[in-house]
């Protein structure tokens, strides 16, 4: 009723002309620039014998990709190189996530530490890396950091599992037999967690015991996949990156193999990301009052019960909006890669396709219309996490 | 000399962890810092005008010192680089008189800034009324990197306010019309944006209707970038009361002597920090276009870089166009920060 009601007075506001007529002008407007566009379009498309359509996903791609997740030749589809674009694109986007995040958390705090030292350090570095442009740190690693990188023949071994050379990091591959059963015992644990949560709950308003809940989730993440693996009868064959010479020319063969783009990209978006998340988690620390760790030593929490129940619960509190937009800005700048040649959404697909098949329209579409799409589903995940850590207030 | 070692003690040794912390620190810079010195300056080669002159086994900074003027100012043409220096003169001495006069005459300058200024730096730049036309083709270097950044200022600026008047109109149409746009062009990176500007936009226009590439670049950054100042200017607005409107409204007045004379004055000027790091972000963003073939400075290094008489220099040629952009986006950056301390100390 009272909906309706105030519907009925938000109709009768726009119904006014002198709120109607600018509205109704927008839309014409809109539509005519819509017009105006597809018309020209048309003519433009027509006079160069091309046509719009989808259709051409389906064809032969007919180019090479260097680096790839999944399997892909000259011989498949534009679909598909466009699914080998993307995966690239999270590919980078995640670890990038995961390294800036890492580093941003260290650093942010180095910046409040007593140590002078320490303390200068992290500032110059996060002074220098926000404020040269990403793509002068991407071409700076790529055409010096890594093109400084010894020989084939002189590559330094780490441990016997990082090999690292001029043609890229190796690392070897894990091969797992009948791996669906770590599989198995990843969900069980999870569906215990899920129901141990549950009864954790229900004690504590009973009886105001504390059950572990993490505690035990960590351990059953860690058991369940094994027993499963021991029980599903799983073997694990690691493949190590062998020296191997043809015609001449040493190479590694085997093992995983991180191209220099990948690296350079990387290395690039985590150091760039991480100086401002190092501001983010500075400034979420910085706006907890002394007030707060004051109260609660006063309630017998001793230091690490302070920083994990009250001190970091609050800071989180700051530091996650801003830090969600940082995700979003690394994921939308990995798109950066067409500089240089790696392979991922925009230099697959808008680079390579696109000069292929002259698509624009199309391909430009498909392209923003999936970065829109992560930046949607990246801050939808993260609105909800907010809203569920946000202040509750009476 | 107790001072110092108490100081020494309190700040870098004060217990055993944080003592290893600065040994390892003071290991690391001691490994890296004088190698660096020596390469960039003792080592280096200032004098000269060939690749044969650095021998030194440094930096070559006869690579910047031959190619200079190639990464200022692009291919314009020698005759003519006057023009160029005279529009960024120009510039310079508007914007550091605006520091010195009083307020009252600090909107001549600002108008002047906005809507005289850009007309006599095209004229300037691109020639006509007697001048020598010059096709944007051969613009570049570091002046286009300033062109662009200008450009996107004074467009992105006004484009960005009317977005977030629109985001928060009682009239629905524009409301979601402004939601939309700001939330399409913030969901989609800029490279998108470079290329559609470059690759797709000429299909949309009537074949004989020729817009030059850098313009079409320049408009498509100026909107990517005005949806990002609507969200800024949209906390401004979100933090006045809602006693201002109504205190404006009582007074008669319309929708828009409202919002341009009480609203957005008070709104903007909360936000300036968020606006210059807007700004900030721009500038760093002009070198995407060399993904388009424009030139910029970074674009003109990587050209000089790859010249085949001179390979080998991309180092020298990197530091020197870091150097540049991270003093501009410092300086701005710090000046930023004294102006949040200043109005912050005001509010209180």
């Amino acid at each position: 009723m009272f909906l309706t009601s105030q519907f009925k007075t938000t109709l009768k506001k726009n119904l006014q002309p002198l709120n109607l007529l600018p509205q109704v002008f927008l839309i014409l407007l809109i539509i005519y620039i819509v017009y105006f566009f597809s018309k020209n379009t048309e003519i433009n498309l027509d006079s160069r014998n091309l046509n719009f359509g989808f259709d051409f996903l389906s064809n032969n791609a007919g180019f090479d990709i260097q680096f790839s997740l999944i399997n892909y030749d000259g011989s498949s589809s534009y679909a598909k190189s466009y699914l080998v674009g993307l995966l690239n694109t999270l590919l980078v986007a995640f670890f990038g996530i995961i390294f800036a995040t890492i580093l941003g958390f260290i650093v942010g705090i180095s910046r409040l530490s007593t140590n002078w030292m320490l303390n200068k350090l992290s500032l110059i570095y996060v002074e220098l890396f926000r404020n040269l442009p990403l793509i002068l740190q991407i071409f700076f690693w790529y055409f010096v950091v890594i093109r400084s990188l010894p020989s084939t023949e002189k590559s330094v071994i780490i441990l016997n599992f990082l090999i690292i050379n001029l043609q890229g990091f190796y690392i070897p591959k894990f091969i797992f037999s009948n791996f669906v059963f770590i599989f198995y015992g990843l969900i069980l644990a999870l569906a215990v967690t899920f129901f141990l949560r549950y009864y954790a709950t229900k004690v504590f308003y009973e009886s105001a015991k504390v059950i572990p809940v993490f505690k035990i989730f960590l351990l059953l993440v860690i058991i369940f996949p094994i027993i499963f693996a021991l029980l599903g009868d799983v073997k694990i064959t690691i493949e190590y990156p062998k020296l191997v010479k043809n015609f001449g020319i040493f190479n590694y063969l085997g093992g995983v193999k991180l191209v220099p783009e990948f690296l350079a990209l990387l290395f690039s978006l985590s150091l760039y990301t991480s100086a401002f998340i190092a501001e983010n988690v500075r400034a979420g620390i910085l706006a907890i009052s002394k007030g707060q760790k004051e109260a609660s030593k006063s309630l017998g929490f001793n230091n690490s019960q302070t920083l994990k129940l009250i001190v970091i619960p609050q800071a989180l509190r700051v530091i996650i909006p801003p830090t969600t937009n940082q995700y979003l800005n690394l994921t939308k700048n990995s798109s950066l890669a067409a500089a240089i040649g790696y392979p991922d959404l925009t230099g697959v697909f808008a680079g390579t396709a696109l000069s292929q098949t002259g698509k624009a329209i199309e391909i430009i579409f498909i392209v923003m219309m999936t970065y829109l799409t992560i930046s949607l589903i990246i801050s939808i995940i993260l609105n909800w996490y907010n809203k569920k850590i946000a202040l509750v207030e009476r | 000399m107790e001072n110092i070692k108490i100081w020494l003690k309190k700040n870098l040794f004060s217990n055993w962890y944080y003592s290893l912390i600065t040994i390892f620190i003071l290991y690391v810079l001691f490994s890296t810092i004088p190698t660096f010195l020596d390469w960039a300056f003792f080592k280096a080669t200032f004098i000269g005008n060939t690749k044969s002159d650095c021998k030194s086994g440094g930096a070559c900074w006869v690579f910047i010192k031959v190619w200079f003027d190639k990464l200022i100012y692009g291919f314009y043409p020698e005759k003519d680089l006057w023009r160029v220096n005279l529009t960024f003169l120009i510039l310079i001495f508007s914007v550091a008189l605006a520091f010195f006069v009083k307020d009252k005459f600090k909107m001549y300058i600002l108008f002047f800034i906005i809507f005289i200024f850009p007309f006599i730096g095209f004229i300037l730049i691109r020639g006509g009324f007697g001048l020598d036309q010059v096709e944007t083709r051969v613009w570049g270097g570091l002046a286009l990197t300033f062109m662009l950044t200008f450009f996107g200022i004074i467009f992105a600026f006004p484009l960005g306010v009317l977005l977030a008047l629109g985001r928060r109109s009682e009239l629905p149409v524009f409301r979601y019309f402004c939601i939309a746009f700001i939330e399409f062009w913030r969901g989609i990176p800029l490279i998108t944006v470079i290329f559609a500007a470059a690759i797709m936009f000429p299909l949309f226009i009537p074949a004989n209707a020729n817009v030059d590439k850098l313009l079409r670049v320049a408009i498509g950054i100026s909107i990517f970038e005005s949806a990002y100042i609507a969200e800024v200017v949209r906390g401004g607005l979100q933090s006045l009361p809602k006693g201002q409107y109504e205190a404006a409204k009582s007074l008669g007045m319309g929708y828009w002597k409202m919002n341009f004379l009480i609203i957005l004055p008070q709104a903007i000027k909360t936000v300036i920090p968020g606006i210059t790091n807007t700004f900030i972000a721009l500038f760093k963003d002009t070198p995407l276009i060399i993904l388009v073939g424009l030139l910029e400075l970074l674009g003109m290094v990587n050209l000089a870089k790859s010249n085949s008489y001179w390979l080998g220099f991309a180092v020298e040629g990197y530091v020197f166009v870091g150097i540049i952009f991270w003093v501009f986006s410092y300086l701005l950056s710090r000046y930023t920060q004294s102006l949040e301390k200043k109005y912050s100390t005001e509010k209180h």
